[in-house]
């Protein structure tokens, strides 16, 4: 018995600007088949009245388009501003909010919500915690490999999902990064992280890909596929698929997993076209799912 | 209870039955360890404690007057609670003062079947806000929580102003520039994760390439850092790699340095702190004698009111290097 597929499309993680933000999720509502799509502020606290102008057109036009709309909270919160922001968040009713931090895992507790990837969730134990409070839907943390993901999935409390594409996030920092590397400091950063749209590459002194730095955030190089994980996946229940925004065709990325969740196309066709829409230079990687290092692209044996 | 006027607590590192002893015999307060298995995170060959071990350790400590608590604070992994259940369990028969937590589930277990067993809140956990404090203390019972290495001074002050616990922080050693138990770095370099597995960039998985001049560092597949002639080659954890990032090698997260606060320890008084954890636990007896007994010194004096008697403690910290991480702003 195959759980049924859904996708969501995860917040846009990088600063794009607020038109070509605004522009993307308009684009997602009117052409992109999703279920649900994600909308917010997750890595720099700075961003966030950037976009606020755009949000609650960008929330109309995906929710009349049939899409669900989760408002995502920041990632690491650190000071009274930003739990101000948590509070305004939680202090709506319209949207499910994502927590993606335990400071909002407390403030959503006691009400439907949904807890995000960078909530540490690794066992039972504590997805039953979470969702004695009200967590209806767990992203879980990327780097968890199929056997953990399989007992999670076992008799689960919440609906599950996992990340498919789009590069991992991997680490949060206070230190901004983007702004480290052209020697400038967070507090006078000049939003420099505008000029890595799908995060700025770290490669390794022989040349090779390694990491995306994204302000705070530390991400993958590679970008995440488990296009042929899906099936695996959905065996086991887990039915709810993230795709990551990165800047490249999202539509068509979704077409891709919906055709394969579907079975209108292989697994393999399905790997070929998403490497024809992603960046020659941006590899693949499922290591996390198969228990290797997470950088690796390992076929799936089935 | 908080300790706003008692003298500052010094908790310190023991990978080893010998560290411990050492670290009590030194000055310390607290002895903090983890046993032999990925129930804690300095899971590395060679460390950390046998059950009878503990037992041994806790009753020199408590011979001294010092505390011992246990960290078991790696992530369960899902389908296979039994290592970490039976941590807690084993801490609490044997009589440690405390167990330092990470995960919510583990918590929960903790409370339910040790409600007088003490708990700590882990720096693995993340908990930089009131509001999360907040909820480990209402929902699990906490009574201390270690402050993740994300805020300054000024914010550990106002958080202590509003929360019902004990803090601890940080001072002395290596220095997470990720926020802690919430990094993947390691994972993704090598199969080992500091969550699943209680170890960073592994020394199974580091390699040492000559090549030509140079001394090329290998962590899994990736190349974190060369260097060459004089220039030594540093521990290759991930953050603490060299890359090439907008044209240039540099040392992009952090350089090889590590934590020392010593010369905060009056303002941390001042923000309200309750306990100074000394980091090191995979460091050997010489280094914890050494640190604990110079931050014994200095604990001394800033509860006597007199001017931190700073220790020259570079030669012994990894890369030779030292900052005050996250504490100023302008680190950030």
């Amino acid at each position: 018995m195959t759980i049924e597929a859904k996708l969501t499309l995860g917040p846009v993680l990088f600063h794009w600007g607020a038109e070509a933000w605004r522009d993307f999720y308009f684009r997602i509502a009117d052409e992109a088949d999703v279920d649900t799509v994600h909308v917010g502020e997750v890595v720099c606290w700075k961003r966030a009245p950037i976009y606020a102008k755009h949000l609650e057109a960008v929330c109309e036009r995906l929710s009349h388009a049939g899409k669900e709309v989760v408002l995502s909270s920041l990632a690491l919160v650190m000071n009274d501003a930003e739990t101000d922001g948590l509070r305004a968040l939680a202090g709506q009713d319209r949207y499910w909010v994502e927590a993606n931090d335990m400071a909002a895992c407390a403030l959503l507790s006691g009400r439907d919500h949904v807890v995000g990837p960078y909530v540490n969730v690794y066992n039972e134990g504590t997805l039953a915690a979470l969702a004695a409070r009200g967590a209806r839907r767990v992203c879980l943390p990327p780097e968890l490999p199929r056997e953990t993901l399989a007992a999670l999935a076992k008799d689960a409390p919440a609906e599950l999902e996992v990340q498919a594409f789009g590069r991992f996030p991997l680490a949060l920092s206070a230190r901004c990064y983007a702004a480290r590397a052209r020697g400038l400091a967070k507090d006078a950063c000049k939003f420099v992280c505008g000029e890595d749209g799908d995060g700025l590459p770290v490669e390794t002194l022989d040349g090779e890909l390694f990491l995306a730095v994204n302000g705070t955030q530390t991400l993958s190089g590679a970008c995440g596929s488990l296009i042929a994980e899906l099936a695996a996946l959905r065996a086991m229940g887990i039915g709810r698929f993230r795709l990551s925004p990165q800047k490249v065709d999202m539509v068509a990325v979704a077409a891709v997993f919906r055709a394969v969740a579907e079975g209108r196309m292989d697994a393999a066709e399905g790997d070929e076209t998403l490497a024809d829409l992603v960046p020659a230079e941006m590899p693949f990687a499922n290591g996390f799912f198969h228990g290797a290092e997470g950088a690796a692209f390992l076929a799936e044996a089935e | 209870m908080k300790g706003k006027t008692r003298k500052l607590e010094l908790v310190c590192p023991a990978g080893t039955p010998a560290s411990l002893r050492a670290a009590v015999d030194a000055g310390g307060d607290t002895v903090y360890l983890g046993f032999r298995d990925e129930t804690n995170a300095r899971n590395f060959p060679g460390l950390n404690f046998s059950r009878e071990e503990l037992r041994d350790g806790i009753a020199y400590a408590h011979d001294h007057g010092a505390q011992v608590l246990v960290a078991i604070n790696t992530y369960p992994a899902a389908g296979n609670l039994g290592p970490w259940h039976k941590a807690v369990d084993d801490a609490a028969r044997l009589g440690a003062d405390a167990v330092i937590l990470a995960d919510i589930g583990l918590a929960d277990y903790a409370k339910r079947n040790h409600p007088d067993l003490r708990r700590h809140l882990s720096v693995q956990a993340s908990a930089s806000t009131p509001e999360a404090i907040e909820f480990y203390h209402r929902e699990y019972g906490v009574s201390r929580v270690v402050l993740p290495r994300v805020l300054t001074v000024e914010e550990i002050t106002a958080l202590n102003g509003r929360i019902p616990v004990e803090t601890e922080v940080f001072v002395f050693g290596g220095l997470c520039v990720m926020a802690e138990g919430r990094c993947m770095l390691s994972g993704y370099a090598t199969p080992c994760s500091p969550n699943c597995d209680g170890v960073c960039s592994p020394a199974s998985h580091v390699r040492y390439v000559e090549k030509g001049e140079s001394t090329v560092t290998k962590l899994g597949g990736f190349t974190v850092n060369v260097v060459s002639g004089e220039e030594p080659a540093a521990y290759p954890t991930t953050c603490k790699g060299r890359y090439r990032v907008a044209g240039k090698p540099q040392y992009l997260f952090e350089e090889p340095a590590s934590l020392s606060a010593m010369h905060m320890l009056p303002e941390l008084a001042a923000a309200g702190v309750t306990a100074l954890k000394i980091e090191g636990r995979q460091r050997g007896r010489a280094y914890v004698s050494q640190v604990v007994a110079a931050f014994r010194r200095a604990v001394d004096a800033v509860a006597a009111g007199e001017p931190v008697p700073l220790a020259e403690l570079a030669a012994i910290t990894e890369g030779g290097k030292q900052t005050s991480g996250a504490y100023k702003r302008s680190w950030q």
